[in-house]
């Protein structure tokens, strides 16, 4: 058989499938390790603290919107009836989105063993953290009495009163704050080997280093910084023994993170999905949603990676292979939310209820109609142009692409919120809803937030898995097949 | 017992790496350990070890889940504050499944990196061989094997010809 087929392939000379490696020329783990670590241990460049600057001030924004919405009350915001549920609805779940790539990296990515999820899953699942932060705030701003908060949670409050399980806004609470405590642990378990290596290097330069003169203030930070990295690593040393707990707990994570970050999405589909409302009362809004969100948080994992990648030099870690495979990830999830959307047109028609027709009618053609257009031109023509590779080869157009994706998304939460309640059944009752000053400060400012939050983390926290990474190079496999395409080691 | 901790040698790459510490499992010795920067395929095997105890942790963790979720919904709407709400039903499995569902997970998460935590004996701040300076260098490139002073078989000098017999260089006793 074996000589059979030996001929067999002679005669057809297949040809040599090569894929390119997820860490070009040929680095070493030296290298990886300097690349990645330096990014926290030399001095801050002019660049951050530019960006910093802005965000902060960006950040406040909210700051004031919060402050203005509590010291007046929820009428500040634009919401009034018929429309009750606006832009804090809609940045919310544009928010929760946002985070489900991170997820989807760490989670989906590692099950099905793709190799090329190591470089970008840190900096995607901090990505989702400060999604959801920023996510966090808006329902819990819009209950209106914010200090009563915590009655959202089963804690016996002076009423007596628990929450109503019934309700899928009380699922939510559940849902998004299981995600994001959920996601921080992921995200620290993770990171618990890293943290070992930078703890090892600030010990090898607390030696290294003479410290002579004015030394004693960089000797003082260095062993702050040294000791910060202790705690947090827990004692890591890298045992055989330690890695086969780890990497158990690893797979069980990304198991049990998959079934969560489906229902996440799923659970927010359906404080719309349980509404009577025509154009929300669907069964197709959970696949829909998640796919989505997915679609949304790629867009924003490839505006944040680009810039990085050319700010950090990290090309070689980061290559082409990764921006392609992000790219067809949206091409694909924004294709099926085309379809979702074309689909819900479809229903609506075949489902014969006038309310359901009008409803999608009136938010295609509708007095909202700039709001579907450009939901629609962003979401389902730009990803259409991720099938050409020249298109998935120019990061700059690329950029302005997850741009677009970021927008239309934005633009797919506000188009079903709003439409569905500013013309429901009664004419009598519709209405037309904008936004006020207040609401548009606290939205934006979200994004300085995030921003802040993003850049502390470049900054004291390792960027990319280093294990992870050095995992999948040729020179850690055991069985010395240089050149092969390895799997995720999860 | 003696002074030293144990005895760590190097290995230059991941296959000699991997192959020394199948040799020193086929050895005999039992209080040793593997150290490099990444996870190794198949290294728990190479070393002889079972497989990971961190799944009982994340089952107990999502029971716990399960139940508090099964029993907050009853206890809360059905028994301690009954409400009609669209004349629905006080307590059913299945509309509160998505709080059990969360409530699983999120359990069984915390209870995966406590299991995490508790197999692998950590926090534990201190180890003798942090003393190294070679062993630090394993958060870089650097695969060591150490085998332990209260190990049965272990004997300084025997141990230290049988890791150079193997492969191993840079052998170098730790301190306790």
């Amino acid at each position: 058989m074996d000589a059979a087929q030996a001929e067999l392939l002679a005669k057809v000379q297949p040809a040599e499938l090569h894929e390119q490696p997820l860490v070009t020329n040929d680095r070493d783990f030296n290298w990886v390790t300097d690349k990645i670590c330096r990014i926290v241990e030399t001095k801050t460049p002019l660049w951050w603290w530019v960006c910093m600057a802005v965000a902060l001030i960006t950040a406040s924004f909210t700051g004031i919107g919060l402050v203005w919405l509590v010291s007046s009350g929820v009428g500040v915001w634009g919401l009034a009836n018929p429309i009750n549920w606006g832009w804090a609805i809609v940045n919310f779940v544009f928010w929760i989105g946002i985070g489900h790539a991170g997820t989807l990296i760490s989670a989906v990515l590692c099950l099905l063993k793709q190799g090329w999820r190591t470089s970008i899953n840190r900096a995607a699942e901090a990505m989702t953290i400060f999604a959801v932060v920023c996510a966090g705030i808006f329902p819990l701003f819009h209950v209106g009495r914010v200090w009563f908060g915590w009655w959202l949670f089963p804690i016996p409050n002076s009423n007596g009163i628990w929450p109503q399980f019934r309700s899928p806004l009380e699922w939510d609470v559940f849902a998004v704050s299981t995600y994001g405590t959920v996601s921080v642990l992921f995200w620290y378990m993770g990171m618990i080997p890293d943290l070992g290596v930078l703890r090892d290097r600030a010990v090898q330069r607390l030696k290294a280093n003479a410290y002579d003169g004015a030394g004693a203030l960089a000797k003082g930070m260095d062993v702050f910084r040294k000791n910060l990295y202790a705690i947090f690593a827990m004692g890591w040393r890298n045992a055989g023994n330690h890695w086969r707990n780890y990497e158990m707990a690893y797979l069980i994570l990304a198991g049990i993170s998959t079934p969560l970050v489906l229902s996440v999405h799923t659970i927010v589909s359906f404080d719309f999905a349980l509404a009577v409302l025509p154009g929300w009362h669907t069964t197709i809004f959970p696949p829909y949603f998640v796919a989505g969100a997915i679609f949304s948080g790629f867009g924003m994992v490839l505006t944040l990676m680009l810039p990085l990648r050319a700010l950090y030099g990290l090309h070689d870690l980061i290559t082409q292979r990764h921006i392609d495979n992000m790219c067809k990830i949206c091409l694909g999830t924004g294709s099926i939310v085309g379809y979702a959307y074309i689909m819900e047109f479809f229903i609506a028609w075949y489902g014969a209820n006038p309310y359901e027709s009008y409803a999608f009618i009136n938010r295609a053609f509708g007095q909202y109609w700039w709001a579907y257009l450009m939901m629609f031109s962003c979401n389902v023509f730009t990803p259409q142009l991720f099938w050409f590779s020249a298109v998935r080869k120019n990061a700059a157009l690329v950029w302005i692409m997850s741009i677009f994706i970021n927008v239309g998304m934005w633009f797919e939460r506000f188009v079903i919120t709003v439409t569905s309640l500013a013309n429901d059944f009664l004419p009598s009752s519709w209405g037309y809803y904008s936004p006020t000053m207040v609401d548009i400060l606290t939205f934006f400012g979200t994004f300085g937030l995030f921003s802040v939050l993003f850049l502390l983390f470049l900054r004291f926290l390792p960027l990319m898995p280093i294990a992870e990474v050095k995992f999948v190079m040729p020179a850690a496999d055991p069985h010395g097949h240089h050149g092969d395409e390895k799997g995720d080691h999860h | 017992m003696s002074e030293n901790y144990g005895i760590i040698a190097s290995f230059p790459d991941t296959p000699s790496f991997f192959h020394a510490a199948e040799k020193v499992r086929d050895a005999g010795y039992k209080k040793w350990d593997t150290y490099s920067s990444f996870p190794v395929h198949g290294m728990p095997a190479a070393q002889g070890q079972p497989r990971s105890k961190v799944p009982v942790f994340t089952f107990c963790g999502g029971l716990c889940g399960f139940s508090l979720g099964l029993f907050l919904v009853w206890y809360m709407n059905a028994f301690n504050y009954p409400l009609i709400i669209r004349g629905q039903p006080f307590f059913s499995p299945v509309f509160p499944f998505p709080i059990m569902y969360e409530l699983t997970i999120l359990l069984s998460a915390f209870g995966t990196l406590g299991g995490m935590f508790i197999t692998n004996l950590l926090p534990q701040h201190y180890n003798s061989l942090f003393n190294s300076e070679k062993f630090l260098e394993v958060s870089g490139d650097r695969l060591v094997i150490a085998i332990e002073a209260r190990d049965a078989k272990y004997d300084s000098a025997e141990t230290a010809r049988f890791l150079e017999e193997i492969g191993g260089t840079d052998i170098e006793e730790v301190s306790a």
